[in-house]
C-alpha cells in the first residue's frame, strides 16, 4: 500500500492546483465534468494494469478502442432499435481480443509486447478493409447516452467507471488478484505453488479487452466517430499504469494506484490547458513528466526494485 | 541492482531463456553440441534456427511470390521490383540494425521514429540548398542523435527507469518539440545530396549499399570486437555480466547511442529521398514498432542475448517483399497490415516453439 500514496499525493496537489487556477471546479458539475473526460482513460488504466502486473503488456488497446467505435457506426447506422445486440457484440469483440491475446502470449510462448503489437497491425487493418478507409455510419442516440448523457445529476460515464473501479478493486481483493499478483511477481514460483499461470494471465488479457470495449463505447458517445479515436491510448494507459508505481514487470502496485495514475495524466493535461501550455508543447512536457515519476520512484525505493531474475 | 535498466520483457521464465553466453541458456544441459546463435554444430540442422528460418522464409516468399504475381499476369522479378524492395527497405533496414544493437543489450528504443523525423529536419535545414554545408548537416545529425542516444542510456542506466518509459518519454519529449516548430516540410536538400537516396549503380540503390555498410559494420562489432561479446553478455544476464567485470552501464549507453545514429542516417536517407525535412516522415513509417518488429522476425530474442544483425536483414526484407508483392498484386493497404501483423506473431510463436523443444529436450 505504500507505493498507492505517492501517487496519491501527487493527484492531490494536482486537483488542489486546479482549483485554484479554475474555482468552478470545485463545483459538483464542474468535477463530475472532469471525472466524465477522464473515465475512458481511467478503465483502459485499470484494464492495463491486470496485464502489466501479470507481466505482460497490452499494446493493442488503443487499437481494439478504434476498431469497437468504428464497428459500432457501421453496424448500428444510426437505428436505434440496433443499439443492444451491437452493445453487446462491442464487449464480446474486447473479450474476444483479450482472449486470443491471452492463448497466443501463453500457449504459443509469443513475448506479449510482439503479440499485443501484431494484434494492433491486425486489428488496424482488418478495420479499415471493412469499412472500406474511413469510418461510415453514425451512433445511436441510445448508444450516445453512456459517453454524453446524464443519469439525474450524475453523467453516466460517471457510474460506469465506478462500477469498474469497484469491480477491479474486489477482482484485486479475490483469490484472482492474489494469483495475479503472485504470476506477475514470479511465474515459476506462482506455478509450483498451483497457480494456473497461463489462465490466470489468459484472464488479465481478457479483462484489458473489456476495458477497452467499454472505453470504447464511453469515447464513441463522448467524442464522436472517427479513425483516431483511439490513437497513442495503449501508451497513455501504459504510461498512466506507471505513473501510479506499478512495476513494468509485474508483481508490484496497486489498481487504485493505477487508477489515480491515469487521473493524474488527465489533470495535468486539464492544468497544461488551462496555463495556456496546449498543443504540441504538452507533449514534451507529458515526457518529461513521466520520466522524472518514473525515476524518481526508482530512486525512492531501490531496494523494492524488481531483482534482475 | 547493478547501474542497468530493469529487463524489458518482464516474466521471469522468459529472462532465464538468454544465457550469459551468446545463444546458450545458463544452467540448461545444452551440451557442446549447441553453438552460438546462427552457427548450429553439424547434425542438428533439423532445429529451426531463426537466422536460417527468416532467409527461408524469404526464399519462400520470394518463389510464392513470383508464382502469384506470374498468374496474375504480371512480372515479379524485373530490375524495377528488385530496386524497389532494396529503397523501400533501406531506411527501415538502417534503423532495424540499430534497434538490434539496443534489443540484444536486453533494451529497447521506442523514440527512433520521432528521432528520423527531427534528424531530416537538421539536415534539411542546416543544408538550406547549399552544396557546402552537406559535411556540416552530416554532422550536425550525428551529434544530435547522438545525444539523444547518450540521454536515453543515461536515463536507463543511472535513473533506473525502464527502457520502454524512457524512450517512451524521449519519444514524447521529440515530438512536442518537432509539432511546436513545424508543421510542415521545411528547408531543403541540395541536388547532390539528394543522389544519396535516389542513385543506383546497376541495380544497387546507393541507398541499399549504405544500408549493408551500417549491417556489417554492426556484424563486425558484435562477432568480432569485445564490445560486442559485451553486449551479448549484458542481454543475457546483467548481473552474471556485471560480476564477470563487464560496465553493464557502459554498454547499454553504447548500444543506444549506435542505435540513435542508426536512426540519424536513416533520417538523413530520407531527407535526400524527399528533398526537405519532413517533421512526419519518421512516424508516418512507424519505424518505432516496425524496425522492433523486424528485428524480432530476424529471431533476435526480445529480453536480449540472443539474435544477430544478419537475422534482422532478412526480416527487413522479408517485410519489404511481402510489401511489393502486394503492391505488384495491387492488394488493398489495410489487408498489408493484418497479413505483416499474422506474419510477425506466427514467426515469433515458430521461434518460441523451438525454444521449448529445446528445453523439454
Amino acid at each position: 500500500m505504500k507505493r498507492t500514496i505517492p501517487i496519491l499525493v501527487v493527484l492531490a496537489a494536482l486537483l488542489a492546483a486546479m482549483a485554484v487556477v479554475n474555482p468552478f471546479f470545485l463545483e459538483p458539475a464542474g468535477f463530475l465534468a472532469f471525472v466524465k473526460r477522464a473515465a475512458p482513460l481511467v478503465i483502459l488504466a485499470a484494464g492495463q494494469y491486470f496485464v502489466i502486473v501479470s507481466g505482460e503488456f497490452d499494446l493493442s488497446v488503443g487499437s481494439l478502442v478504434t476498431v469497437e467505435v468504428v464497428v459500432a457506426a457501421r453496424l448500428i447506422d444510426g437505428q436505434e432499435s440496433a443499439t443492444w445486440w451491437v452493445l453487446l457484440l462491442l464487449v464480446a469483440i474486447g473479450a474476444l481480443v483479450g482472449l486470443v491475446n491471452g492463448l497466443v502470449t501463453t500457449l504459443l510462448s509469443v513475448p506479449s509486447f510482439i503479440t499485443t503489437l501484431g494484434m494492433l497491425l491486425i486489428l488496424s487493418g482488418a478495420v479499415f478493409l471493412w469499412t472500406g478507409g474511413a469510418p461510415r455510419g453514425a451512433l445511436s442516440q441510445a448508444f450516445r447516452v453512456f459517453g454524453r448523457g446524464d443519469l439525474g445529476p450524475v453523467p453516466w460515464s460517471v457510474v460506469i467507471l465506478v462500477v469498474v473501479a469497484a469491480a477491479a478493486v474486489l477482482l484485486m481483493r479475490a483469490d484472482f488478484g492474489k494469483r495475479l499478483m503472485a504470476t506477475g511477481d514470479n511465474d515459476r514460483a506462482a506455478a509450483l505453488s498451483g497457480v494456473r499461470v497461463a489462465r490466470t494471465r489468459i484472464l488479465a488479457f481478457v479483462l484489458s479487452g473489456l476495458a477497452a470495449a467499454v472505453a470504447g463505447i464511453l469515447l464513441g458517445g463522448f467524442a464522436g466517430v472517427s479513425a483516431q479515436v483511439g490513437q497513442g491510448l495503449e501508451f497513455s494507459a501504459i504510461t498512466a499504469v506507471v505513473l501510479g508505481g506499478v512495476v513494468l514487470g509485474g508483481g508490484r502496485g496497486s489498481v487504485v494506484a493505477a487508477m489515480a495514475g491515469a487521473f493524474s495524466l488527465e489533470a495535468l493535461f486539464a492544468l497544461l490547458n488551462l496555463y495556456g501550455i496546449s498543443g504540441p508543447l504538452e507533449y514534451t512536457v507529458q515526457g518529461v513528466i513521466i520520466i522524472a515519476a518514473v525515476a524518481a520512484g526508482a530512486a525512492q525505493f531501490p531496494s523494492r526494485l524488481r531483482a534482475s531474475t | 541492482m547493478s547501474g542497468h535498466g530493469p529487463p524489458p520483457v518482464p516474466t521471469g521464465e522468459r529472462r532465464a531463456d538468454g544465457g550469459p553466453p551468446p545463444g546458450r541458456r545458463a544452467g540448461r544441459p545444452d551440451g557442446p553440441r549447441r553453438t552460438r546463435a546462427g552457427r548450429p554444430a553439424a547434425g542438428v540442422l533439423k532445429e529451426i534456427d531463426p537466422t536460417k528460418a527468416v532467409y527461408v522464409a524469404l526464399a519462400a516468399t520470394l518463389l510464392g511470390g513470383w508464382l502469384l504475381v506470374a498468374i496474375d499476369g504480371g512480372d515479379f522479378l524485373t530490375t524495377e521490383t528488385i530496386v524497389g524492395i532494396q529503397q523501400r527497405s533501406a531506411a527501415l533496414g538502417i534503423v532495424a540494425v540499430g534497434q538490434t544493437l539496443a534489443i540484444l543489450a536486453g533494451s529497447l528504443d521506442l523514440s527512433v521514429a520521432y528521432l528520423i523525423s527531427l534528424s531530416s529536419l537538421v539536415a534539411a535545414e542546416v543544408m538550406a540548398g547549399r552544396d557546402g554545408a552537406i559535411l556540416p548537416a552530416v554532422g550536425a545529425v550525428l551529434a544530435v542523435s547522438a545525444l539523444v542516444g547518450l540521454v536515453n542510456g543515461t536515463l536507463i542506466t543511472r535513473l533506473r527507469v525502464h527502457a520502454f518509459i524512457a524512450t517512451l518519454g524521449t519519444a514524447l519529449i521529440l515530438r512536442g518539440v518537432i509539432d511546436h516548430f513545424y508543421d510542415g516540410p521545411a528547408g531543403s536538400v541540395p541536388v547532390s545530396f539528394q543522389s544519396l537516396g535516389y542513385d543506383r549503380i546497376g541495380p544497387v540503390p546507393v541507398a541499399a549499399l549504405l544500408w549493408a555498410a551500417v549491417a556489417v559494420a554492426a556484424w563486425v562489432l558484435l562477432r568480432r570486437t569485445r564490445t560486442g561479446h559485451r553486449i551479448y553478455a549484458v542481454g543475457g544476464d546483467p548481473e552474471v555480466a556485471r560480476l564477470s567485470g563487464v560496465r553493464t552501464g557502459r554498454v547499454v549507453v553504447l548500444t543506444h547511442v549506435l542505435c540513435s545514429v542508426c536512426a540519424g542516417i536513416a533520417g538523413l536517407l530520407l531527407a535526400a529521398r524527399l528533398g526537405a525535412g519532413a517533421p512526419t516522415v519518421g512516424t508516418d513509417g512507424g519505424y518505432d514498432l516496425e524496425s522492433i518488429a523486424a528485428v524480432v522476425l530476424g529471431g533476435t530474442a526480445l529480453a536480449g542475448g540472443r539474435g544477430g544483425v544478419a537475422g534482422t536483414v532478412g526480416g527487413v526484407l522479408l517485410l519489404a517483399v511481402l510489401d511489393s508483392v502486394f503492391n505488384q498484386l495491387e492488394v488493398n493497404s489495410f489487408f498489408k497490415d493484418v497479413v505483416r501483423g499474422v506474419v510477425i506473431v506466427a514467426a515469433v510463436a515458430v521461434y518460441a516453439l523451438r525454444g521449448r523443444k529445446r528445453r523439454a529436450a
